[in-house]
């Protein structure tokens, strides 16, 4: 990486520019062919429409919530893509594109959103965690289990290499700064995927950091790169060589993604109270997708049944994750005394029984009894 | 001259009025800047007090704490928000080895005038960390006052009266009642309004004494109406460390009945202590065991089962009926 004073521009690494011409870069070279960029078009498309058919739930009243992906599309599909199937990622609660390279079924993701569970899959079914919502909290645990990783002596090229996923805000939490320092003094099997959004909520990137974030690494001994999150391609090769580094036992890496919230922070945030619109305006012209879409037409590896193809496939997704959230079961009331622990507790057993007989007395009371 | 408040708008007039007042009062936190917070309890603080007071924090809990420590050694009186409940955990350390233990360790030479205020409950249809009721923690901690508001005429007054307090405060704000509305005469002097730390009976009755605090006194109230069997009162705890004993135990010995309900879970909770000391003070006057109704001893579930998890009016008038039937 080159090194910058604080007045020049920290370099990006980018392989395909906003108009969709692909550059390369000498770093970072790509071997990928037509069909595995069209799959990645694709992928950037689906995931969009997931994330578009939930924001819309939200508003109909199906999810209580939804934090948007919207502009991030590259940065976890480029990332998510770069897994391998050993890997194990531990993501944030907005990483819906990774999961979706990680197979979650978007009604997964829903499941907790819309409050009928607080987690969905199985980490270990997926390698990929749970979502964590507690900000900076799974960085630790993405360490930890690359020490794991370490201690079963699973590296080499068929090893196992841990990512975590986090935003510009979570670098300012201790949590993660721990684990930089963990990472690095065990020299873990781990890539921090930081993508700077250039918000937390309403805080741009200038609240938490002096420093561009990628530069962090240094102070902790281990390399950090900058990645434009908005380049598919960059993010998955970059992303590929820090795991690929990481696998082979040499350590861990930080890759900022620099890419943009496009949305709101969650369905419940207004950000016109605090960014102007001009910033958004700016970042279209950036677009994730349009610069892949941009490259297919410009050297005619994709024609318009392709696209209208991914089109179609998009509109039927949306439909499918509409009917499945509504479809998505409600809990059993004493669901709520589940796996609290591994062994029987007769704290809880009671607790159970007797709130089993206090929905018993409603029987019969009406329809709402027990409500 | 009343003005119509929301407990948001309450709080936020409140810590206008203490800002005003004490140029060394800063409010700090997440998001308290710009967007006024999440729930909107900074909102315009900022565009008149600048950033110098209004601190948009970078986003650390424990950072907050920890810094607003070293803001009041040097004379400060930090009000730190903690954006939602679950996110006060991060600094668990900084508010109970440091905070809650500076005036004992300096023989009383450091005064703490910090307020962390917490929106905290559940009932409205959160995802995770976003509706727990973490109070038990707090009020195990010497060293910190606890209070929390049900009201927006507490919530004006409360607030300044926390501000103006030497001790550290946690001030918890039942963020599922935010919009709740009353008129608040603002202009009236701080000295009269009731005391931080007392208890107040917010319903007269003689069968039964209804304990609740912050999101529960209006379900608290609701049951009271609702049980034309029985006249009962509403005392309303306010403050949670320490607790108003005399209140509470001036309206037991009246009624002969104790029934607490609190959204926390019900062991180690709140009402457990109180139950005990109750018991101690009023035995001889008590005419069936102090009963608790409380959130169950598991996690926070999903939000499809909140309203299962939570104590509700049928779940409190369930158990009035079951002091009743001793
Ligand atoms: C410990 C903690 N504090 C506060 C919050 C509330 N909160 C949720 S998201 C968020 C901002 C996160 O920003 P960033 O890390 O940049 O990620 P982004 O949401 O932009 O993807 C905050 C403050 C939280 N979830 N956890």
């Amino acid at each position: 990486m080159s090194d910058t004073t604080a007045h020049e521009e920290p370099e990006l690494i980018q392989l395909l520019t906003p108009e969709g011409e692909l550059t390369g870069h000498p770093d970072y070279p790509l071997d990928i062919s037509a069909e595995e960029i069209r799959a990645l078009y694709r992928d950037l498309v689906l995931v969009r429409r997931v994330d578009s058919e939930a924001v819309s739930l939200q508003r109909q009243g199906e999810l209580g919530l939804w934090a948007s992906l919207l502009g991030q599309e590259a940065a976890q599909i480029g990332s998510g893509r770069a897994l391998g199937e050993r890997d194990m990622a531990f993501p944030s609660y907005r990483e819906h594109g990774v999961a979706w390279c990680r197979g979650i079924a978007p009604k997964e993701l829903l499941g907790m959103f819309r409050g009928v569970t607080n987690g969905g899959w199985d980490p270990h079914e997926h390698g990929f965690h749970l979502y964590t919502i507690v900000i900076g909290s799974q960085a630790l645990h993405a360490t930890g289990y690359a020490m794991g990783v370490q201690r079963d002596g699973a590296v080499g090229e068929d090893g196992t290499a841990v990512i975590s996923y986090f935003g510009d805000g979570a670098t300012s939490q201790g949590d993660t700064n721990e684990a930089f320092n963990f990472a690095s003094v065990n020299n873990a099997p781990v890539v921090f995927f930081c993508q700077n959004n250039q918000w937390a909520i309403s805080e741009s990137t200038e609240r938490q950091s002096r420093v561009p974030i990628y530069k962090r690494a240094a102070g902790f001994g281990f390399p950090g790169v900058r990645v434009d999150g908005n380049d598919v391609l960059a993010c998955l090769a970059v992303t590929r060589a820090a795991l690929n580094n990481a696998r082979e036992g040499n350590g861990p890496t930080l890759v900022e993604a620099f890419t943009y919230r496009m949305g709101a922070h969650t369905t419940n945030d207004d950000p016109s109270r605090y960014r102007a619109s001009a910033e958004l305006d700016e970042w279209k012209a950036k677009d994730p997708i349009l610069r892949v879409r941009r490259y297919l037409e410009n050297n005619g590896l994709a024609d318009d049944a392709f696209f209208a193809s991914v089109d179609t496939e998009a509109e039927a997704i949306g439909e499918q994750v509409r009917t499945e959230c509504r479809a998505l079961p409600d809990p059993e009331p004493l669901d709520i005394f589940h796996e609290v622990y591994a062994e029987p507790n007769v704290q809880i057993d009671r607790q159970r029984s007797e709130f089993a007989e206090y929905l018993a007395s409603f029987e019969g009371v009406g329809a709402e009894g027990g409500r | 001259m009343g003005t119509n408040l929301t407990i948001g708008k309450a709080i936020n007039a409140g810590l206008r009025a203490s800002m005003e007042h004490d140029p060394k009062v800063l409010v700090m936190g997440e998001d308290v800047g710009k967007l006024g917070g999440v729930f909107r309890v900074t909102d315009g603080l900022y565009k008149d007090f600048g950033a110098d007071r209004v601190i948009d924090t970078p986003l650390a809990e424990s950072g907050i704490v920890g810094t607003a420590i070293g803001m009041a050694m040097r004379g400060y009186r930090p009000v730190v928000e903690i954006q939602f409940d679950g996110f006060f955990f991060p600094a668990a350390n900084q508010t109970f080895t440091q905070l809650a233990k500076m005036r004992r360790r300096s023989a009383g030479k450091l005064s703490m005038p910090i307020v962390m205020r917490i929106p905290y409950g559940g009932g409205i249809g959160a995802v995770e960390h976003h509706s727990e009721s973490p109070e038990a923690y707090f009020t195990h901690t010497a060293g910190l006052r606890v209070v929390t508001v049900a009201n927006p005429e507490d919530a004006y007054w409360m607030i300044q009266q926390a501000i103006r307090s030497d001790d550290p405060v946690i001030f918890l704000e039942p963020k599922r009642r935010y919009y709740e509305k009353a008129e608040v005469d603002t202009a009236a002097p701080i000295e009269e309004a009731t005391p931080m730390g007392a208890a107040r009976v917010a319903r007269h009755g003689t069968d039964a004494t209804l304990l609740a605090y912050g999101p529960m006194v209006k379900t608290a109230l609701q049951a009271a109406e609702a049980d034309t069997d029985h006249s009962i009162e509403v005392v309303d705890l306010r403050s949670l460390s320490p607790v108003d004993y005399p209140t509470i135990v001036e309206s037991v010995k009246r009624t002969g009945r104790l029934v607490i309900a609190h959204e926390a879970p019900l062991s180690g909770g709140p009402g457990g202590e109180i139950a005990a000391r109750v018991t101690e003070e009023c035995f001889y006057h008590l005419e069936s065991p102090v009963i608790r109704v409380a959130a169950f001893d598991t996690p926070y579930p999903q939000s499809r089962l909140e309203e299962h998890y939570l104590p509700d009016l049928d779940r409190v008038l369930d158990g009035v009926d079951r002091a009743f039937a001793y």
